[in-house]
């Protein structure tokens, strides 16, 4: 069976997995703007904060789309179980079973971020850095796992992204990435 | 309304100073410092600014009371 129907659903699974892991990166590039204490690209910090969390919850509607899609799409035999439970799957499981752990992290992390001023910074932090497990494994199932993965257009928007979160995470590890690191550091040798 | 800083949670991420600007001053390592130091009262017209401050907040080191 082949109706129109199932072509859109491939189609909409597909492109909605595509636009996530763009938006993750976005999101990881204002998550590590925000904590730098600085403003990005003219915004303010408080913007900053407030641009990731919402690029953060688009993304996971994104990827909200992109499994319930593909549940009803008769190729990629999904089933609810393998939302939640990694290696289950019936198509490339060892692919499909990195995106299951991308999507439960990714639900983790939402989760306590929404409901950061309840729990407190440090178990909301504590449960954030799980994002750099989260995002590479993420990058990694769509080329693993994606009918397009490996085809040129889409390794190039992979090769931006890696650039991208590289480039800010090496930022993020050099000594002077804290505003106000220098003059601090002065004052406690 | 009156709002205090916790000094000892404090970070000095600068969040707090953009969004009340009227009423706080970043010192010379960062920190955000009021006319009466960690506390800080607060003009009816600047309690939207102040609830967002302390619920922006990374490290939680604002409280409102009053």
């Amino acid at each position: 069976m082949n109706t129109v129907f199932d072509q859109a659903l491939w189609a909409v699974g597909r492109g909605s997995g595509v636009v996530a892991m763009v938006l993750l990166t976005l999101s990881v590039l204002l998550g590590i703007g925000a904590r730098s204490g600085r403003p990005v690209v003219g915004i303010p910090r408080f913007a900053v904060t407030l641009v990731h969390r919402n690029v953060s919850l688009f993304s996971l509607i994104f990827v909200v789309v992109h499994v319930v899609s593909l549940l009803f799409d008769p190729f990629a035999q999904l089933r609810l179980v393998d939302f939640f439970v990694p290696f289950l799957g019936a198509f490339k499981p060892f692919w499909l079973g990195l995106g299951t752990i991308a999507f439960d992290l990714l639900v983790v992390v939402t989760v306590t971020g929404l409901l950061r001023n309840r729990i407190g910074p440090r178990v909301f932090k504590a449960v954030h850095w799980l994002v750099y497990a989260m995002w590479p494994v993420s990058l990694v199932h769509a080329m693993g796992n994606g009918t397009n993965g490996l085809q040129p257009w889409f390794l190039v928007i992979a090769m931006l992204c890696l650039a991208a979160v590289g480039g800010a995470l090496a930022w993020r590890l050099h000594e002077n990435f804290v505003e106000y690191r220098n003059v601090r550091s002065q004052e406690n040798p | 309304m009156r709002m205090h800083i916790d000094w000892t949670r404090c970070d000095g991420r600068g969040l707090c100073i953009e969004l009340l600007p009227e009423l706080l001053t970043r010192d010379d390592w960062g920190y955000p410092v009021g006319r009466g130091g960690s506390e800080i009262a607060i003009p009816q017209n600047l309690e939207s600014a102040a609830h967002d401050a302390r619920a922006l907040c990374p490290t939680q080191a604002l409280s409102l009371h009053g």
